[in-house]
């Protein structure tokens, strides 16, 4: 059989590609399926409002602090860099249309969601993964308890519900660091910084960044919850279901962003 | 003759390339008290997670009195469970609620329902695996191994299940702590009329325990017979198991 050799080894390059997408394409079903037996389930009764609310808690008002102070100092160094950028043109008067303009569409967003993602999916990835590993899944299947309603369910309802406000209330400080720096180190006035700001601020734009909002917090509790209920293998096993939650969730949002923003301005 | 509580046939289910059960056939008859041994990675929790419905055999049959459970699923596959309580290895319990509400949790199916008479209902199970009314309030994790085994049991029997299983239940107990546990699996089944199926390796707790003892060899029952004979069955695979020898047809 020494004739098949170099064919195998002209092969292998292929098989290796082929595997890595059949691997992909199942892992795109995996989620599909857990989606839909999520949403399909959690439609469904038993609901569980006290969970929602707990989750609701967890993911939106603990967050805030974390949010807040990125807001606030992104909007201040992005307002730095504009003027920095701008004042070479004498361009400084742009300050607060990029500002309001770059918070609410990009930044405000994208930066939350991250934030979040790092939060709440690894923590989630966390809690449902031990859950596995220490059968308390199977004990709640046992106890006659379906855990996509009472598990899955209220946190993706209370991610997607939490990540909007979160985005709102971020948007909202990141213009207002913007607005601190400028009139506080760059010299603007601010009657004319705000009257700049409320120019450029519209309504469509808040409209999109909430619509990627509760995107992104599809994803992050998502992410979460997948990877966490997939555990295998131990602590180690929690580890690996808590760094896959996170990577994903990052790459899921990353690029839904793009293709928001791309299909928004198409 | 009556039919039995529990019956598998030709159960079999592999993971990848490794066959856990091969055709697993087994009998287990109301009120009786039997023990599982083998081998750590025998397929025996694998075989009870198939009675439970948590993992879907490949092939065979599983009938609980008289009705098949494999293939079921949601509400038809809830209803079966209802008969069936666990108790888990590592006893289980949901470390974020506190001892009440775990052992009530199969009542409440997790939904916040009004404390006062959830309690009572604690409190009497607790009571029936002899803990006191002082650990309601208890998170799971300030509870020593014993205990929480003991308020897993409480759990598992607050439903009033006609079937219990054990997954190795004196696992990680001291020896006096094993025999509570013992005591409590007998009066279950002796008191209460439940039928109980546990696996172990402790053949002091099996020899307790358990009515009749079945052995599981590379995913199929080589053996089984009545407690007294697990010293003398004449079977190469159980004299090596119960004696704890290295050498032997188990490799």
């Amino acid at each position: 059989m020494a004739d098949l050799r170099p064919a195998a080894a002209i092969l292998a390059p292929f098989v290796a590609i082929g595997r890595a997408v059949i691997a992909m394409f199942a892992a795109i079903g995996r989620v599909a399926l857990f989606t839909g037996r999520t949403i399909g389930r959690g439609l469904t009764p038993p609901y569980y409002p006290s969970r929602f609310f707990e989750q609701l808690a967890h993911i939106g008002w603990f967050s805030l602090p974390v949010v807040g102070l990125t807001a606030i100092f992104t909007g201040a160094a992005l307002a730095q860099q504009i003027y920095t950028a701008g004042s070479r043109f004498s361009a400084q008067s742009t300050v607060p249309a990029v500002v309001v303009i770059g918070m609410v569409r990009e930044l405000g967003p994208v930066l939350v969601g991250l934030m979040v993602a790092g939060r709440v999916s690894s923590a989630m990835a966390a809690e449902i993964g031990t859950m596995r590993v220490t059968e308390q899944l199977d004990a709640l299947a046992t106890l006659r308890t379906d855990s996509y309603r009472y598990l899955i369910a209220p946190r993706l309802l209370a991610a997607v519900i939490a990540l909007p406000i979160m985005v709102f209330v971020a948007n909202a400080i990141g213009i207002m660091g913007g607005w601190l720096l400028a009139i506080e180190k760059l010299g603007f006035n601010s009657a004319n910084y705000l009257d700049f700001t409320r120019r450029y601020m519209s309504v469509d734009d808040f409209k999109m960044a909430l619509v990627k909002a509760g995107v992104f917090g599809f994803f992050i509790a998502l992410m979460g919850c997948y990877h966490g209920d997939r555990t295998a293998g131990g602590a180690a096993g929690v580890g690996n279901a808590t760094r896959n939650a996170v990577v994903s969730a990052f790459m899921l949002i990353l690029a839904s962003n793009f293709f928001i923003t791309a299909t928004a301005f198409g | 003759m009556a039919e039995s509580k529990i019956v598998l046939r030709d159960v079999g289910k592999a993971f990848g390339p490794n066959r856990v059960l091969d055709g697993v056939d087994l009998a287990i008859e109301a009120g009786e008290s039997l023990a599982i041994i083998g081998q750590s990675g025998s397929g025996k929790s694998v075989m009870l997670k198939c009675i439970l419905g948590l993992i879907r055999p490949d092939r065979g049959s599983i009938l609980i009195d008289g009705e098949e459970i494999v293939g079921l699923s949601g509400a038809a596959l809830d209803r079966r469970r209802a008969k069936v309580g666990m108790l888990f290895q590592g006893s289980a319990l949901f470390d974020s609620l506190p001892v009440w509400r775990n052992v009530t949790f199969g009542l409440t199916q997790g939904r916040a329902v009004s404390g006062a008479r959830m309690r009572a209902i604690a409190e009497e199970n607790l009571e029936r695996v002899g803990l006191d009314r002082q650990i309601l309030n208890l998170k799971p994790s300030e509870l020593s191994g014993g205990m929480q085994k003991r308020v897993a049991l409480a759990r598992a029997i607050a439903l009033r299940p006609e079937i219990i299983f054990f997954d190795e239940p004196t696992t990680g107990l001291d020896p006096i702590r094993a025999d509570v546990i013992n005591d409590l699996i007998v009066s279950l089944v002796d008191d209460l009329g439940v039928t109980a199926v546990t696996i172990t390796h402790d053949m002091a707790s099996a020899r307790k325990i358990a009515h009749r003892v079945a052995m599981l060899y590379q995913g199929r029952i080589v053996w089984k017979g009545p407690r007294d004979r697990l010293y003398d069955s004449g079977n190469p695979y159980v004299d090596q198991f119960v004696q704890g020898r290295a050498d032997g047809p188990i490799q």
